[in-house]
């Protein structure tokens, strides 16, 4: 188990990179402490798996290094690195049996017969297959054939780090969740440094601890569920997180105050010296409601989600989601729109320009 | 609208036709001389299954037999391991793909009678370049007209020139088709080359060498044309394979009657072995969805 | 256009695909086929897209029984999970194929297509070949065909589940509006629960090759007919247990009682199996009515805007989910409370009774 450190990371899938456009990562600077649950999160082309490719060490960065425990291991194999690794699509050995499936690792590493048993059944009973133990790995479901990768990917006990690239792709919805609970169960029972790449932010604030969104080969920004969730740093975050995402919407600053059509809006504190002209307001629709005042919209199209119901309202072409419990207005009627002032924010060519108060 | 549609009859028709006369009436036809004498003019006797019992007693027909496996055994013995080598040391990507492939389906594109001719002039000691070459160069006495040895090591390298490339293309498909995750994960795991082999790839080549061993199990059973070309079935009678015999009894001596029987019998065991491989490759094959514990 | 299965089933060698089914579908919104792997959904929609042959009942259109009828002559378009485009062609010519194959004018396909591609926002990439684009955009050239193609009726089965989270958000949002106004039966296959609701419309639940509930989708989230059907649609897992009743009293094990009301109190004595959605269950007492039963946390989850836990309590595995940061220490004992006014009441045949 270690401590991860990415140091100045570029990379580029050309052999002459010229433009940062020809960077899958542009410059990249992290520190994740031993044994912590991290999540890498993204849309697809953001450059998420090529960080983790790195990280393993299945490709080597154009530019930068990677750390562990303060030791350069850029120049390692993955099988020096001591990673382990969790694909998309399940990789098991077709013909071995789940357990030989589960000792390979080991055995590769020649660990003694009787260690290894021993390991290979903790491991078997921590995922619940022991029951699978005896069967050829291309008789499995694809759930167990997923939970046998795990299985390989933390049978070793000196693993560095375990990573998971989108590992419930494959895996039903209703399985998911379980597999889900399992992971996070196993972190805490094994503490192995662990990444987790996904592009579904419901799988990345569940497991993580700490979630580094990415895009465009850049990280937005790194931090807690709660953190990412509640003050998003960048536009970019406020929208890929939630469902449905945050409200942007357009704003006019003049002398430190934000108006919205026409209107001054309360803000979570001050808005950043020197600001002045056009911005953005970044609202949740958790946090708007309806009632009697406010700002006036029209009704486009409501739905029952089951645990909520979204309004979708019109202000002229602006579009703001409102989330609500309880009675649900008419489609085309009037609402009147209140933002809970504390969880109103400031954004500025993209990038959060209002402050807490304190 | 409750009709059925019996126009769905007149599409099977074809495949009806085709089969009766690609597999159906020649094979009729060959019971019905099986059974038979003829001394030409058309005029057939009934024999039983004498011609049969006669064709199981008889050394001439063991031996040709024998002949016949010792060949298939020993292209499949180098073809399916040397095939399957050089799929493994055929790039995946870039430049070289296509043109390893061409190459490698040269051989192929070749007519049988042709490869033999080939292979006869290539093979003279006098004028042909390897004979030449084996007997001048390296002083290696080489005369496939005279010595059983040499003739046999030329069938056998001629085969191997113009099927390996057969195996080594299926293998390349089954090699190519799989995902990256597999290698990556293998290097995780700590896996040896040869643990990648055993436990990546050639799982994943199953299927394909299923059908590469079938193909070149029948085919070279079955073969005629390339070694009587190349040998004639000498010297003597070394290189006399099973379907070299049936022909000299079948036109050599107008035996129509001892050769169907032949044929009969060749047919049966040639799909008798195949049935064998294929029971034996695929016993242990991917279960159905429902069956996934 | 109407879409009418009698009887339908299916059945290959000795195993059952769908057991016997009647549903009518109608034009003016969605259909969704909700259910878990393996429920029957891809199997039904072979059949009513006639690319399978049902064992026995009927399939009717508008009245019309196509049973027999092949799938080039139903006039339906299909789209599946994994996006079928023609590599070979350019995005325009995609999109035309299906109306090249019915004869339609040149002049007439080009508005038709830009048309479909204006909805689609696939206006830039017409030139271009499928596998330059993103998955997201290859899944939207599938559906632009299917959209291009004035069907009777479309079958969408899981296509949105290999796309990105927030592209999956986009489209969904959107793809009931580019239907709306087509005249077409729309019948859309997913297993995942949020998506039905999304949708809206109309969704059939289905488990083990069976439908076990059909209705207005809301309608039936709220309202499940049967034991089978609540656990079909609720994502996180709905938490089922056991009551006694007697008089007004529910009793639970050992772990909580509550006082019944409604149709619940009017219930003749005796045992019940109950159901209560992961949200109708707090790690806090909102309201007074509410009742608290204790559970041992083993895994909390937080999403940014919703926290769950999943509690033992008596042999029962339970979880809850409720909006805002709530934390429990994992390993230890904490309440939770239960909301008596949302819980269904099934009978020992798990039909619903309160």
């Amino acid at each position: 188990m270690a401590k991860i450190t990415l140091s100045k990371l570029q990379h580029s899938y050309y052999a002459d990179p010229q433009e940062p456009k020809d960077y899958a990562l542009k410059n990249i600077n992290l520190d994740w402490d031993d044994g912590g649950a991290y999540a890498l999160l993204g849309p697809s082309g953001c450059g998420k798996s090529t960080l983790l490719n790195i990280i393993s060490g299945l490709l080597t960065p154009t530019h930068g290094q990677v750390l562990f425990d303060d030791k350069n291991v850029t120049q390692l194999t993955p099988a020096e690195r001591n990673i382990a690794q969790v694909f998309q699509f399940p990789v098991i050995y077709d013909t071995m049996s789940v357990f030989d499936n589960l000792a390979f690792p080991l055995r590769n590493r020649g660990v003694k017969e009787k260690v290894l048993k021993a390991r290979v059944h903790e491991i078997a009973k921590m995922l619940e297959i022991t029951n699978l133990l005896k069967i050829r790995g291309s008789r499995l479901s694809p759930d167990n054939k997923q939970k046998v990768s795990m299985g390989r990917g933390l049978v070793r006990e000196d693993v560095n780090i375990v990573m998971f690239d989108e590992p419930l792709t494959v895996i039903d919805p209703h399985l998911k969740w379980k597999l889900r609970s399992k992971l996070k169960e196993l972190h805490q029972k094994v503490r192995a440094t662990m990444i987790y790449v996904t592009h579904d932010q419901t799988e990345a604030l569940t497991f993580a601890d700490q979630v580094v969104v990415m895009q465009d080969g850049d990280i937005v920004q790194i931090g807690t569920p709660v953190e990412l969730f509640e003050r998003p740093a960048h536009t970019f975050v406020g929208h890929f997180i939630g469902s449905p995402g945050m409200n942007i919407l357009p704003c006019e600053i003049n002398n430190g105050a934000a108006f919205f059509n026409g209107k001054k809006i309360q803000l979570e504190g001050p808005i950043k010296p020197d600001i002045e002209g056009t911005a953005e307001i970044g609202i949740r629709p958790e946090f708007i409601s309806l009632s009697k005042s406010g700002i006036e919209a029209k009704v486009r199209k409501v739905a029952d989600v089951g645990r909520h119901k979204i309004v979708e309202a019109m202000l002229g072409d602006t579009r703001i989601s409102v989330i609500v419990e309880g009675e649900l207005p008419a489609q085309g009627s009037s609402v009147y729109l209140n933002f809970q002032p504390n969880q109103t924010r400031i954004y500025h060519d993209g990038w959060i320009a209002s402050e807490q108060k304190r | 609208m409750k009709t059925i549609n019996q126009k769905a009859w007149l599409f099977v028709i074809p495949v009806l036709l085709l089969v009766a006369f690609n597999a159906l009436i020649p094979i009729m036809t060959v019971v019905n001389y099986s059974v038979q004498e003829t001394f030409g003019n058309n005029l057939f006797f009934w024999q039983g299954l004498d011609w049969f019992e006669q064709l199981l007693n008889s050394e001439r027909f063991y031996s040709a037999l024998g002949r016949q496996f010792l060949f298939t055994g020993t292209i499949l013995a180098i073809e399916i391991p040397l095939g399957v080598i050089i799929a493994l040391a055929m790039p995946r990507k870039g430049f070289w793909v296509p043109v390893c492939l061409v190459l490698m389906a040269l051989p192929m594109l070749i007519p049988w009678n042709v490869v033999g001719a080939m292979w006869n002039i290539f093979t003279l000691p006098d004028i042909g370049l390897l004979g030449y070459f084996i007997n001048n160069v390296l002083g290696i006495e080489y005369n496939m007209t005279q010595s059983p040895v040499a003739a046999w090591v030329t069938i056998i390298a001629m085969d191997v020139w113009h099927w390996t490339s057969l195996v080594v293309l299926l293998s390349y498909a089954g090699l190519v088709s799989i995902p990256d995750a597999f290698y990556q994960a293998a290097k995780i795991d700590g896996a040896s080359n040869f643990a990648i082999f055993r436990y990546i790839q050639l799982p994943k080549m199953k299927r394909v060498l299923t059908i590469a061993i079938l193909l070149r199990f029948m085919d070279s059973f079955n073969i005629y044309t390339e070694p009587f070309v190349l040998t004639g079935g000498g010297p003597g009678n070394s290189t006399t394979l099973l379907s070299i015999d049936l022909v000299k009894i079948a036109l050599g001596q107008f035996d129509l009657g001892p050769a169907a029987a032949m044929s009969l019998i060749y047919f049966a065991i040639t799909l008798l072995v195949s049935w064998l491989f294929y029971t034996l490759m695929t016993k242990d094959d991917e279960p159905k969805r429902g069956d996934r514990i | 256009m109407i879409i009418e299965l009698r009887n339908i089933t299916k059945s290959v060698g000795a195993n059952i695909h769908i057991k016997e089914t009647n549903l009518v579908l109608k034009t003016g919104h969605f259909n969704v086929l909700l259910g878990a792997t393996g429920a029957g959904k891809t199997s039904l929609i072979k059949l009513m897209a006639g690319l399978d042959k049902s064992t026995s009942g009927q399939i009717l259109m508008d009245g019309k029984d196509v049973t027999k009828l092949s799938t080039q002559k139903r006039n339906i378009s299909l789209v599946h999970q994994f996006f079928v485009n023609y590599s070979h062609m350019s995005v325009f010519e995609n999109i035309a194929s299906p109306l090249k194959v019915v004869g339609m004018a040149k002049s007439e396909i080009e508005d038709r297509v830009e048309e479909v591609a204006k909805i689609l926002q696939l206006q830039d990439m017409l030139k271009r070949r499928p596998n330059e684009l993103s998955g997201g955009q290859q899944q939207r050239v599938a559906l632009a065909r299917a959209l291009a193609k004035e069907s009777k009726a479309v079958f969408l089965d899981e296509p949105l589940a290999n796309l990105d989270y927030k592209l999956r958000e986009e489209l969904r949002d959107r793809l009931p509006e580019f239907f709306a106004d087509r005249g077409a039966v729309v019948v859309y296959a997913t297993s995942e629960p949020e998506e039905a609701l999304l949708l809206g419309g109309y969704t059939a639940l289905m488990d083990d090759g069976r439908i076990t509930q059909f209705g207005a989708t809301s309608d039936i989230y709220h309202n499940p007919s049967n034991l089978m059907s609540a656990r079909v649609f609720s994502n996180p897992p709905i938490n089922v247990t056991h009551i006694t009743k007697r008089g007004n009293q529910a009793q639970m094990g050992d772990q909580a009682q509550w006082k019944l009301e409604g149709d619940a109190a009017k219930l003749q004595d005796g045992n019940y199996t109950i159901a209560i959605r992961p949200n109708h269950i707090s790690p806090v007492k909102t309201l007074d009515n509410f009742v608290a039963i204790t559970g041992k946390v083993q895994i909390t989850e937080l999403s940014g805007s919703e926290s769950s836990a999943h509690f033992l309590a008596g042999s029962n595995n339970w979880v809850s989910l409720a909006s805002g940061v709530h934390s429990c220490e994992i390993g230890q004992n904490h309440q939770f409370y239960i909301d008596p006014s949302h819980c269904f009441y099934f009978d020992s045949n798990g039909k619903i009774v309160a």
